[in-house]
């Protein structure tokens, strides 16, 4: 049964990559790439998403394949911090400003509303 | 200004997109990200009022990590069509992750450890973006 269980955590930590990939690659095919607006739109959805999974108040197992793994994949800090580096480094100080602020407090806002909903549910 | 070095940023480019090489090295990085921090997760746990140390520590070597190999892989591979899709979206971005992050931000605040939550938000935020930094500047160094 734990075997199964990180079977599901390789396999649900892929599918959650590929889907980051996938949405980045479609807010920023139709917003363009002067802001790393896929990332924003990742996080503040995946920070609803776990807020939701965590207010169902799922069984141990499965909260670990729905939100550290799915979710967790799906979203990402590495990128978020690069991009504003990125933006930094080319003085774009607003925009990488504004990248950390925004995504801080829209995904807090995001996470909180998300815990809510799962808690109607739960 | 437009971003000189946007075409260094990881994510879907010209080249990597619908490339089924790239998607499956995406697969396989995030699959072995995700497997070390939810290891790392379940093995060192926390509680609200307490530093998220697993959190913290996957996020900032996978920001140093990202930051490293993009900018290598800039200089030295610029044509690798499956290199920075598995270490850069799958590895560090399996490995890295913002929603757990604001989970434990928020239930911080829900415990009323609103000094930790602040200072794990600041300090998350700044050593993130060094690291990244770091990364940087070790991986141009070296390309010299």
């Amino acid at each position: 049964m734990t075997a199964l269980l990180w079977a599901g955590v390789v396999v649900l930590g892929g599918f959650g990559s590929f889907l980051r990939y996938w949405v980045d690659a479609q807010v920023s095919h139709r917003f363009g790439r002067t802001f790393p607006w896929g990332i924003l739109v990742i996080n503040v959805s995946g920070a609803f998403a776990l807020g939701v999974v965590t207010g169902l108040a799922l069984a141990p197992d499965v909260a670990l394949l729905a939100g550290t793994a799915t979710v967790g994949a799906y979203t990402t800090f590495s990128t978020w911090v690069l991009d504003t580096q990125r933006l930094a480094e080319e003085r774009a100080w607003r925009a990488a400003v504004a990248n950390l602020v925004v995504s801080t407090v829209l995904g807090l806002a995001a996470v909180a509303g998300g815990l809510a909903v799962g808690g109607l549910f739960a | 200004m437009a971003m000189p070095h946007r075409e260094e940023l990881p994510g879907p480019s010209a080249g990597v997109r619908h490339d089924p090489r790239a998607v499956a090295a995406i697969v396989v990085g995030g699959a072995l990200g995700t497997l070390a921090r939810a290891a790392l997760g379940q093995a060192w746990t926390h509680d609200p009022t307490t530093w998220p140390w697993a959190t913290f520590v996957v996020n900032l070597v996978a920001a140093a990590v990202l930051g490293w190999t993009v900018t290598w892989l800039a200089v030295h591979r610029p044509r690798s069509k499956y290199r920075r899709p598995l270490i850069g979206t799958g590895l560090c971005g399996g490995l890295s992750t913002f929603s757990t992050m604001q989970l434990e931000i928020v239930r911080m605040l829900q415990a009323h450890a609103v000094l930790l939550a602040v200072g794990y938000t600041l300090v998350s935020i700044a050593t993130g973006v060094a690291a990244a930094q770091l990364g940087t500047t070790l991986a141009r160094r070296g390309a010299r």
